[in-house]
């Protein structure tokens, strides 16, 4: 009710009426709900970029690493009756495992060969764990169990639910152990020595083979938190990967080798996506959300290809 | 006496059916396809239907990844945009089948050259992702549009006629199919051999080079990406005549997978070879489902399972062929031809 007393503008001739204030509440309920949700995209289209800064793969599988993350915990909570922190833990070591064995098996023997094999293989990929899920797991929708304080953030002027918070902070802090790891200790700074330059970083004694099974297994940790706690906002079933094709739009608009633009790139997504929701919802009747980081995508490559902090490559012949 | 297949001339070179025993053999299979409705079951004709239309959309497909090198994860929606015109035309307007067929085409192919735009400015992984983005644009469009696609009920079409004759069966449409089948196979291999051929695999292996050279990057990537769309457009546009219905839910991002998969196992740059990816990635699920079949009468318990399996068959398919055989069916073809052309000094 105080906050149109504050608006400048005509707002404040109007005759004070409930609806408008509730405009305006629910506004920055959205832009709030939309940051966090933005932190958790975020998260993923970390996992994208720390992929392709290193190796320059596109792992589409991402969205079944983010599944199986979030079955693997549920499992290890629902079956072995373990605290979450260790379930969480198990996950974690799960995703390294995961990275380490499949990119020599799989993606090394796709170094140097064009784009559409790298595209194709780790979207056989996706189709082998998603199968392989079905099998292990029903396709049916469940529940997380409650690993979260249940009751909702209250802001004052907003309201975050507990899910979301939760999530948040996550992804939060994953994304700054990430950045410390990736700035100060000397896997980082081999990861970035490869990532700019492989042959001196090979020359300097750096293990390229090693620099780029870590980098999957980064990539994979990202994608697991990132499924855990899209699980556990959600619920979990086969097809929660999904979101990881909308979390492309994320890294298009960052940059595809930013980390800075990856998390950037997920608040903005974020916002855009729930003001999405309710604008253009009731114009043509719901399903903007779903929607809406695809028209972001497809505005991007038209208009500035290389995203926001991307490397512009320039090409000669 | 002359070991191998000598050839002396340009014109031989690019011959289509290059020798006397291509020409022989390719008669046979022809008569063959037509005896085909003949003597087999209604199921036998569907898949044959089936495998009709994946050629159609495969070759398609592949003149635009495999020839000229642009990456597409939309191919679904240009299936879908033709399979949707067909079935406005012929439902809202009236519009006879057989005009439909090219109308949808075309407007697939406007669709495509829209979607293709981005390939001028971006390729390789943008210009994959925004095809990608295209691709759930369009399916979000064929939910959401429900004055003209009626959503989620869908659209039923009533099978297509020459006067009295209605075309409702698998044996009648296969007339059909196949009819298509070979003009739109006939036309890409003649495509290929072509000026404008030529330059989808200049553009393909170096657009920076080929531009050089004169080629109108504009013009052709362009070309390609409308063609690949026609043939999209026709194969959706048959596929749902067939069907007699026509709902978002036959175009998922899962289809755009399955053509390039098809493109990929049977060969980049084959025309060939997308006829056999083609068949090859119809028929596998079909086996799955026989062996299943047999399964089931053990254990009960196994039936369930063919769904993921067939998921994972499906990418086992996808990453074994890229890695222990990256070009795919029709290399495999042409090592087998030289086997014999060649025996017994193979080496």
């Amino acid at each position: 009710m105080a906050l149109s007393a504050y608006l400048p503008g005509p707002l404040n001739f109007r005759p004070a009426c409930d609806c408008e204030i509730m405009d305006y509440s629910i506004l920055i309920q959205i832009i709030v709900v939309g940051v966090a949700t933005g932190g958790v995209y975020g998260l993923i289209a970390l996992g994208f970029v720390l992929i392709y800064k290193a190796t320059s793969f596109l792992n589409l599988a991402m969205g079944e690493f983010m599944t199986l993350g979030a079955f693997i915990c549920f499992t290890a909570l629902t079956v072995l009756h373990v605290p979450f922190y260790i379930a969480f833990f198990i996950t974690i070591v799960f995703a390294v495992i995961l990275g380490i064995v499949i990119e020599p098996l799989i993606l090394r023997p796709m170094i140097g060969e064009p784009i559409i094999s790298v595209i194709m293989v780790t979207i056989g990929l996706g189709a082998i764990l998603r199968g392989l899920m079905y099998m292990i797991w029903d396709p049916t929708y469940r529940t997380f169990p409650p690993i979260f304080p249940p009751k909702p953030l209250n802001l004052g002027f907003a309201v975050i639910p507990s899910g979301l918070l939760w999530g948040f902070i996550f992804a939060l802090i994953t994304t700054i152990v990430f950045i410390v790891i990736f700035k100060f200790s000397r896997t980082g700074v081999a990861m970035r020595a490869t990532a700019n330059d492989q042959q001196a970083a090979l020359s300097m004694g750096v293990s390229v083979r090693g620099v780029f099974a870590l980098s999957w297994s980064f990539g994979a940790v990202a994608a697991v938190i990132g499924g855990i706690v899209i699980g556990n906002m959600s619920g979990i079933d086969i097809y929660m990967g999904d979101i990881g094709l909308a979390a492309l739009s994320v890294i298009i608009l960052g940059g595809l080798d930013s980390i800075g633009g990856a998390i950037l790139g997920g608040f903005i997504v974020g916002i855009l996506q729930n003001l999405a929701g309710l604008y253009i919802d009731p114009l043509i009747g719901g399903g903007a959300k779903e929607v809406a980081p695809f028209f972001i995508i497809l505005l991007i490559i038209m208009i500035r290809p290389y995203g926001l902090f991307g490397k512009v490559t320039i090409e000669r012949v | 006496m002359r070991c191998g297949d000598f050839k002396e001339n340009y014109i031989d070179d690019e011959a289509i059916f290059p020798s006397r025993f291509t020409r022989f053999w390719l008669a046979l299979f022809l008569i063959f396809l037509i005896a085909f409705p003949f003597m087999a079951n209604p199921h036998l004709l569907y898949i044959a239907n089936m495998i009709g239309f994946a050629v159609i959309g495969a070759v398609g497909l592949n003149l635009l990844t495999g020839f000229t090198g642009q990456i597409s994860l939309g191919h679904a929606a240009f299936i879908g945009v033709g399979a949707y015109t067909s079935a406005i035309l012929v439902t809202r307007y009236g519009i006879s089948f057989w005009l439909s067929i090219p109308l949808s085409g075309l407007v697939s192919a406007l669709a495509g050259m829209v979607i293709g735009i981005p390939s001028l400015r971006v390729k390789g992984l943008y210009l994959c992702i925004a095809t990608l983005a295209a691709q759930f644009i369009f399916g979000f469009t064929f939910v959401h549009w429900e004055s003209m696609t009626k959503g989620i009920t869908g659209i039923h079409i009533p099978p297509p006629a020459v006067g009295g004759f209605r075309f409702d069966t698998e044996k009648s449409f296969y007339w059909i199919t196949l009819l298509f089948v070979i003009l739109g196979v006939g036309y890409a291999r003649n495509l290929v051999r072509s000026k404008m051929g030529r330059a989808f695999v200049a553009i393909r292996d170096r657009d920076l080079a080929a531009e050089i050279m004169g080629i109108n990057l504009f013009r052709y990537k362009l070309s390609a990406f409308a063609i690949s769309s026609f043939y999209a457009g026709v194969a959706g546009a048959l596929w749902v005549s067939f069907l007699k219905v026509v709902t978002p839910e036959h175009f998922p991002f899962i289809l755009c997978i399955q053509y390039l998969a098809m493109v990929i196992v049977g060969g980049l740059g084959s025309v060939i070879g997308s006829i056999f990816g083609a068949v090859f990635m119809t028929l596998i699920p079909e086996i799955l489902n026989v062996l299943s079949d047999m399964v089931k009468s053990h254990a009960p318990g196994m039936g369930k399972l063919i769904i993921p399996f067939k998921s994972v068959v499906f990418g086992s398919m996808i990453v074994g062929f890229l890695i222990f055989e990256p070009r795919g069916l029709a290399e495999i073809w042409n090592r087998v031809k030289k086997f014999f052309t060649l025996w017994p000094f193979s080496y």
